[in-house]
């Protein structure tokens, strides 16, 4: 296949060319704005290369249509917004107790409730904390670019695979409508490997396999539980990823993942100009939690402003992982509201200029 | 260099087309480009606007706040859009639909054009009028240049109606010929 050089994409379509590129050839969803161009394109491409596309009747169908499909090793994805993504809740426990691997999108949309369809970071905690039942935890990536929709999306499925956990893609509605040129590229492993030793492949020839997450013999569900969280420790220990800008001789670090980032950036750029030292700490993987970096750049940086489209989620992480003198200021819109550079401008000059309250 | 324009007007002028027009100059220029549409529950005849920032660095926010330029088709346009911009801006202002004494900024550079007289002079018929704004937009931006925009329109345009290519390059052509100074 030849890919042109540089493609002219919205983020959307760029997630969904890079699961198909990454050998993704099952989808199963509902529509839901803002992230429609994922199934369209879907819909669209999965027929030419042998996948199958299918448009559940809800939500839940549609994660455990994922579920049926993860069992077997093939990469399957689905997409949604806020309210599909609640839905699907109970599916992602299933999918963390049964250790499948599977990607899922969330374009997300404002909320509580139905909500808007614009640019929010509200699904913060959802994501990192567990929305569904039990004592889990997904692999959460947060891309703030058109082409890191795209890279990240392939990863998703790779490091998926390494750990069987489910991996959430959190973007919003700029990260999803907006259009860039990105470089698609194609990884050279497109497929899980097919001796895994757990898939449900049909039992000719061989002892049968059982995939589920029910263990009521005496001392299983404790041991379970300890190999799940044996994994999270692994990611935490190997797998982080985390951007950072001029730290090095920063007096104020600033915050922030996914879009937003994007606007600080902008605003550090100018208050650099202005003469500030200010850097900007960027979780690309939201868990595992960049907290070793936080640590480290806390030792030489004592003041820090949290930026997020919300009301304060991911501040709280910020907190627990930075040493106990860090000062850790907080600047969120809710759902409704994007600030501009030049309204980060302003806050991230005052927060440098004012008296440390420490 | 770095360059940002808001475009704005009613439903069906065109105006996400010039936006993504621009942004195909851009990435011909070898630029760093984002095209961000305004999204909400957009209908022919409602508002739509779209923001494009170009850069030679990587871009930053998407997000325009203050904008450098604007190019404006219609009257609610001017109203919610020149407040914002930065003193200095330029604005193309569509002469055929707003009259330029809705303009309250006396800090800014008023380009006031009538596009439909222009693009039926220059094409035969009025339906380029965004294209002739485009036009003069990059004439007087220097963001890319018109003959970019001009070899960009076989990728912006369905390939059906590539035949209309000509047409177009009349009236971007047209756009720059009536801010040269």
């Amino acid at each position: 296949m030849s890919i042109p050089k540089k493609v002219f994409t919205k983020g959307n379509e760029a997630i969904a060319m890079a699961a198909i590129n990454a050998g993704c050839h099952y989808y199963f969803g509902y529509p839901i704005t803002p992230q429609n161009e994922i199934p369209e394109y879907m819909a669209e491409h999965l027929p030419a290369v042998g996948g199958e596309f299918l448009q559940a009747e809800s939500e839940i169908a549609s994660i455990n249509m994922l579920l049926g499909a993860a069992a077997t090793g093939v990469r399957v994805m689905t997409s949604s917004s806020g309210p599909g993504i609640s839905l699907m809740q109970e599916g992602f426990s299933y999918f963390a107790g049964n250790e499948l691997p599977a990607v899922v999108v969330n374009i997300s949309r404002q909320g509580p409730g139905l909500g808007g369809i614009n640019a929010t970071q509200g699904d913060y905690f959802q994501s990192v904390k567990g929305g569904g039942h039990g004592d889990y935890k997904l692999i959460v990536l947060a891309p703030h670019t058109g082409q890191e929709l795209y890279d990240l999306t392939i990863k998703a499925f790779e490091i998926s695979e390494k750990y069987r956990m489910l991996t959430l893609i959190l973007g919003d509605a700029i990260l999803g409508q907006i259009k860039e040129p990105i470089i698609p590229w194609i990884p050279e492993k497109i497929s899980g490997d097919p001796d895994r030793d757990w898939l449900i492949t049909g039992a000719k020839g061989r002892t049968p396999r059982k995939i589920t997450s029910l263990f009521l013999a005496d001392g299983e569900m404790e041991k379970h539980n300890w190999h799940l969280q044996e994994k999270y420790e692994r990611l935490e220990r190997d797998d982080v990823m985390v951007e950072e800008v001029d730290t090095e001789d920063a007096e104020l670090i600033v915050v922030a993942f996914g879009s937003v980032a994007r606007i600080v950036k902008s605003a550090i750029a100018q208050v650099r100009e202005a003469g500030m030292k200010v850097g900007l700490v960027r979780p690309i993987t939201l868990f595992p939690f960049p907290r070793q970096t936080l640590l480290d750049v806390g030792g030489r940086t004592k003041k820090f402003l949290v930026v997020e489209m919300n009301t304060g989620q991911m501040v709280e992480d910020v907190r627990l992982s930075l040493p106990g003198d860090c000062q850790v200021d907080f600047y969120g819109r809710p759902g409704g509201s994007v600030p501009t550079p030049e309204d980060l401008y302003d806050v991230i000059s005052e927060t440098y200029t004012a008296q440390s309250s420490n | 260099m770095y360059n940002d324009v808001i475009m704005a007007g009613f439903g069906g002028q065109g105006i996400m087309l010039i936006g993504n027009l621009l942004a195909y100059a851009a990435i011909l220029e070898d630029k760093n480009v984002t095209f961000l549409p305004s999204y909400g529950v957009e209908m022919r005849g409602g508002t739509a606007n779209c923001s494009v920032v170009i850069d030679e660095r990587e871009v930053g926010s998407p997000i325009v706040g203050r904008p450098m330029s604007l190019i404006i088709m219609n009257r609610p346009s001017l109203v919610k859009f020149e407040p914002r911009m930065k003193p200095g801006g330029v604005v193309i202002l569509n002469k055929t639909l707003v009259a330029p004494e809705v303009s309250e900024r006396d800090d800014i550079d008023l380009v006031a054009l009538d596009l439909n007289a222009l693009s039926e002079a220059a094409a035969g018929n009025t339906r380029l009028a965004n294209m002739v704004a485009l036009g003069a937009y990059v004439q007087k931006s220097g963001a890319v240049t018109v003959a970019s925009v001009s070899v960009a329109l076989k990728d912006a345009l369905n390939p059906k109606y590539h035949k209309m290519i000509p047409a177009n390059q009349k009236a971007i052509e047209a756009g720059a010929a009536a801010v040269k100074s």
